[in-house]
């Protein structure tokens, strides 16, 4: 008999993955549940999934789940964790929900310090809708509503959102780290585990912020796309640690 | 024993007292006393209350407490429930339970904050996409509106579905003697809940599907549901008599205003009836058939430019002529005004 090194997640379900060749919300799902099973609170989880290509996640997921609408999961996650604390309540948001629609819900539930984890990709594009511009779009990158290249005067720079949830006084970790690689993917991991650990812990808000691909939305090939992530994506948005209220106050 | 109250504070008495473990609202005029009230007596009853950011936050902070099984409330007023109507629809959709209070102003727009029921269609007919209905109870006083606060509750969670208690701002802001009820609202099976398993299939809490073949059924069973709400839930009020010659329809504070008129037009001579819808969806179309043949007329009064009376005439069904009267912008007719109205119609002036 030989021996197994490598299984899928049991926080994952055997329902095939629906999305698009290169796309990395598969390989995020599993770095999630990964961290759920490790952490031994599958049980006891419960996915917010939000309005984008991963609106299906609570097919994915092993976990209970509640479906919100666009923008408004960390709003979803706050009542859910309210009335019932001994959840381990995540919401899954892309760029277009957690940082045009849901700009308001999120920067409020960090604001209140509400003890959920944001696990928040960043594809630089609004994918389910066929490739329209998000405010996390580079400038000059094409994009079905910005047909010539982002223009700064008229939809002004890219939204650099792990900098300004650091911002919030109540924010307790934001990370943000990059799935286009091994290593990262690896970092990725320890960030997710790590935002998790800080819920499970009662310490606030946590969110991570993932740089990710849309190979089908950017119409390049997932080679391409992850060339992407490294060339255009991390200069304008370092990976790093944007505060951790664990380190500051440890 | 009977105690002094304003409307608004006394639905919070009555939520918690029915066993509300969840406050989320956002301030707004003239509903204010409902949020202030709760967030003392909402901590001291070991429950949770949350100013949310929006009625948008607060709705779906509702959804999600709902979706984990708690009884939980929001309220707002007119502007605040048109934000409201996006959540109120995933709320109908993902069949979850919960009481939104709508204590009305005047409208359109940011308009005024005098008491209006300029928003029976915001209610009754919805703002949110798609397919769907929510019981609307219209109560005439602080005492009817905590009953039927706890009412709710048990209509919400019995049918699974987002139930509303719609009064003005003069209920709210009134003091009115009220007594509470000790509720006596059944344990339902909440085992669609979300959070922790223990071992237990996974519950998921959703509106989309992609497969028509499945949303339609989907849609169709939650009709059925609305069918035995139809039948087991509509409630009214009616003084019609056989000699009636004129009957007039009107909910909550018109109501109150109407059988005034009612008795000055008796004392007049001119013998009418009130037809007083207290839920609002459904609709009590059955209180307008069979009218006594002594009826000529209907007369709808509402603090409005005319909503509910759609509603009548579809119920009337071209049997009668139906005639409307309102006021609007927060202007209150008082009882000799009906009066006058309902008699210049009676004597086909
Ligand atoms: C209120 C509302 N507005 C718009 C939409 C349409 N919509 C669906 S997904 C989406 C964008 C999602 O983009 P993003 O959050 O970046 O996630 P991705 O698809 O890239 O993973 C939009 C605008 C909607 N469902 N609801």
């Amino acid at each position: 008999m030989g021996k197994v090194v490598y299984e899928k997640s049991a926080g994952l379900t055997d329902s095939p993955m629906s999305y698009c060749p290169g796309c990395l919300h598969g390989t995020i799902h599993k770095l999630v549940a990964e961290s759920l099973v490790e952490l031994g609170v599958l049980d006891r989880s419960v996915l917010v999934a939000s309005v984008g290509c991963s609106v299906v996640a609570y097919q994915f997921y092993n976990c209970d789940a509640v479906q919100a609408a666009h923008g408004r999961a960390p709003a979803v996650a706050t009542g859910i964790k309210r009335v019932s604390p001994e959840s381990i309540v995540f919401t899954y948001q892309g760029d277009g929900d957690l940082a045009a629609i849901g700009t308001s819900e999120i920067i409020h539930a960090a604001h209140r310090g509400e003890n959920i984890t944001v696990i928040f990709v960043n594809n630089a594009i609004y994918g389910m809708t066929g490739g329209q511009m998000a405010p996390t779009t580079l400038i000059t990158q094409k994009t079905s509503t910005s047909p010539k290249g982002r223009v700064e005067n008229q939809a002004g720079l890219p939204m650099k959102v792990s900098e300004m949830m650091a911002q919030i006084p109540s924010s307790y970790y934001i990370e943000r780290v990059s799935a286009h690689n091994v290593p990262n993917i690896l970092k990725t991991k320890k960030a997710i585990t790590k935002a998790f650990r800080n819920q499970i812990d009662g310490k606030g808000f946590s969110m991570v912020e993932i740089l990710s691909t849309c190979p089908i939305g950017w119409h390049v090939t997932p080679v391409e796309a992850t060339k992407f992530v490294e060339s255009a994506m991390v200069p304008y948005f370092p990976l790093g640690v944007y505060k951790d209220e664990g380190e500051v106050r440890s | 024993m009977k105690i002094l109250m304003k409307g608004n504070e006394a639905i919070c008495e009555a939520a918690i007292r029915a066993g509300c473990v969840g406050f989320f609202g956002y301030p707004i005029t003239p509903q204010n006393e409902v949020p202030e009230y709760m967030s003392t007596k909402m901590a001291e009853s070991g429950g949770t209350f949350v100013q949310a950011e929006s009625e948008v936050a607060a709705i779906n902070m509702v959804y999600g407490a709902s979706a984990a099984g708690a009884r939980v409330m929001t309220s707002s007023s007119s502007p605040g429930i048109a934000l409201k109507q996006e959540g109120i629809s995933y709320l109908a959709a993902a069949d979850l339970p919960c009481l939104i209070v709508s204590v009305s102003r005047s409208g359109p727009g940011l308009a005024g904050i005098l008491p209006s029921q300029s928003d029976y269609f915001q209610a009754t007919k919805g703002g949110g996409n798609g397919d769907y209905y929510m019981p609307v109870f219209a109560p005439n006083s602080v005492q009817e509106a905590t009953d039927f606060v706890q009412k709710s509750f048990e209509v919400a969670e019995r049918y699974r579905t987002p139930v509303m208690v719609l009064i003005d701002g003069l209920l709210g802001q009134m003091m009115e003697p009220v007594e509470f009820s000790a509720p006596n609202i059944p344990q339902f099976d909440k085992s669609w809940a979300v959070g922790p398993r223990n071992g237990r299939e996974r519950n998921i809490r959703n509106s989309l599907d992609l497969s028509p073949e499945s949303l339609e059924q989907t849609n169709i069973r939650r009709f059925k549901r609305y069918d035995e709400i139809i039948a087991n839930e509509t409630r009214v009020e009616s003084t019609v008599q056989d000699g009636d010659e004129v009957v007039v329809v009107a909910y909550g504070t018109s109501a109150r205003i109407a059988v005034n008129a009612i008795e000055e037009l008796g004392a007049a001579g001119i013998k009418a009836g009130l037809i007083r819808p207290i839920t609002l969806w459904p609709f009590p179309n059955a209180a307008f058939q069979n009218l006594p043949a002594s009826v000529k007329h209907v007369v709808v009064v509402e603090l409005s430019q005319g909503q509910m009376v759609f509603d009548v005439k579809l119920a009337v069904a071209g049997k009668l002529p139906v005639h409307f009267y309102g006021r609007n912008g927060g202007m209150i007719f008082e009882s000799p005004e009906i009066a006058r109205e309902v008699t210049k119609i009676v004597r086909g002036e």
